[in-house]
């Protein structure tokens, strides 16, 4: 078939079809614009693993005057509590990678830092805050070996695992991940079904040029091939305003408005939204054309 | 070219048979009368050539092919020999005359080249040169056949099949197609004409093959409608 009277069949029959065809573009767009965040949300994730497990610590915060800790009854830290708490830490090397000793004072002056015009400054002195042995181990995940080696040890009031507070955080992110791929599934499905129908409609609209095609002995594909090509530039235009909505999101959202409020968080990068793009359209045209395939064998049968 | 050797139908749902035991041979160039009541069995033997059915018993050939049998990818091929009119034209209310002639050309994949030069010929051929931008539903019914013929008759199939196609035609009206028909079966083309039209057939004066009850009660050279001989 020519493929200039093929684009005007195309053509005629999405216009004709006007209403089902807006349908199935928003339907698609919609599905794939979910299907994207959750592939992008996954990134995002990757993303801030990689940052945030690179700078977790673990934190030893030893006893202040006013500490109640089992461990703190001889009140604040002395300094051979303090120089014996360091030798224990330095002799798990290679686990523990660095230790650095964080004063009272430097507490002070990191937590006016972080909270720059906040009324809480006013209200916190330096003694208040405990002083701190932050403790850089080569894996995350060998936190216990400190743990081990520190509890119940005098002067040390106790001892926190920043992975574990932003193992709960990814397990959220996680969850909303998750979600968002379980709408994406269902809205597929969705989509899926909408394709179908719109065939069926089409096929039965125009069941005198296909039994036509057929007389004059027109091949199966060729009498397929305007309703498939049909759903996919639906498809196309669908998976474009999708992949055209993520990019705004990228741009106007994150760039614009999330990232530069919120600096500690590594964002997902034009690399990561780019690799997602073509599975917009890759999920996007293969839907329309397994869908519409399976009805026209069903509905067009030679 | 075309032969039925002990051909019988029987559909799905149906209690009785709706064509029994046919032995019927077609040559090239034939004009061939199918006459008989509705429900005698007419459509049914022009779907076996169509392959649109499959018969339940004996053998369909055309041209020594045997029709039951074809694979169905290679029905479309077939129907490429073939060209078929109905009572009811079956053309496309959207599209022109030319564009409905040229649409037998274009979904079997003809180029434009070959389309811009065979159409024009079989619209004059039929008659109806200076019509090629009307659209079906400003012409009369007479000339609709035609534009189906037309259609039919566009990539010179061996074969033309016509399903009563004078049938929804006024008698002067009918005359024309028929006049036309004759002329395609001049080209060496075989024509199989299923009708009612008494008037048509004593006219014409060819082969007849009656069908009573799915079976042939007359094949007859010249008939007459009416003077069957039992």
């Amino acid at each position: 078939m020519r493929t200039s009277f093929l684009a005007r069949e195309v053509r005629g029959g999405l216009r004709r079809n006007f209403t089902m065809t807006v349908a199935l573009i928003v339907s698609v767009a919609v599905s794939l614009t979910l299907f994207g965040s959750a592939l992008l949300m996954r990134s995002q994730v990757d993303r801030m693993k990689g940052y945030w497990y690179d700078k977790v610590q673990v934190s030893v915060f030893l006893c202040g005057a006013n500490s109640l800790a089992v461990t703190c009854s001889s009140g604040a830290v002395t300094d051979a509590q303090r120089q014996d708490i360091r030798t224990t830490l330095q002799g798990l090397q290679p686990t523990v990678q660095s230790v650095y000793y964080e004063s009272a004072d430097e507490a002070y002056a990191r937590f006016k830092e972080q909270f720059k015009g906040s009324p809480l400054v006013a209200n916190v002195t330096a003694t208040a805050l405990p002083e701190s042995f932050r403790v850089k181990l080569d894996d995350p995940k060998n936190y216990d070996v400190v743990a081990n080696a520190l509890n119940g040890k005098a002067g040390v009031e106790s001892i926190q695992d920043q992975r574990k507070l932003l193992e709960r955080f990814f397990r959220i992110l996680h969850g909303l991940q998750t979600f968002a791929m379980a709408i994406a599934v269902a809205m597929l499905l969705v989509t899926v079904f909408l394709v179908m129908n719109t065939v069926r409609v089409a096929a039965f609209a125009r069941r005198r040029e296909t039994s036509i095609m057929r007389s004059v002995g027109a091949s199966n594909a060729s009498i397929r091939l305007p309703f498939i090509l049909e759903a996919v530039t639906a498809s196309v235009l669908g998976a474009g305003l999708a992949a055209g909505t993520l990019v705004a999101v990228k741009q106007f959202v994150i760039d614009a408005r999330l990232q530069p409020s919120l600096t500690f968080i590594a964002w997902v990068t034009w690399q990561d939204v780019i690799t997602i793009l073509p599975w917009l359209f890759v999920v996007g045209i293969g839907t329309a054309i397994v869908a519409s395939g399976l009805t026209l064998r069903r509905y067009l049968r030679g | 070219m075309i032969s039925f050797d002990n051909v019988s139908k029987q559909y799905k749902n149906s209690n009785r048979p709706a064509l029994t035991d046919i032995n019927l041979d077609v040559e090239q160039g034939e004009f061939v009368f199918l006459v008989g009541s509705s429900g005698s069995g007419k459509s049914s033997l022009l779907r076996l050539l169509l392959k649109e059915e499959t018969p339940t018993t004996g053998l369909v050939t055309i041209d020594g092919i045997n029709i039951g049998k074809l694979a169905n990818r290679k029905v479309p091929k077939l129907r490429r020999t073939m060209g078929i009119v109905f009572q009811d034209f079956r053309l496309l209310p959207s599209k022109s005359v030319f564009d409905n002639v040229a649409f037998g050309m274009e979904v079997i994949g003809k180029n434009r080249k070959e389309i811009r030069q065979r159409v024009p010929e079989v619209i004059e051929l039929v008659g109806l040169e200076g019509k090629e931008d009307r659209l079906p539903s400003e012409l009369s019914g007479g000339e609709q056949q035609r534009v189906a013929l037309a259609r039919a008759f566009i990539n010179q199939p061996k074969i033309l099949l016509a399903d009563e196609p004078t049938g929804n035609l006024d008698p002067s009206t009918s005359v024309g197609i028929m006049k036309l028909l004759d002329r395609i079966n001049r080209t060496g083309t075989t024509i199989l004409m299923a009708t009612h039209d008494v008037a048509i057939v004593d006219q014409m004066r060819k082969r007849i093959v009656q069908l009573d009850h799915g079976t042939i009660v007359r094949d007859q050279a010249r008939g007459m409608y009416g003077h069957a001989g039992h």
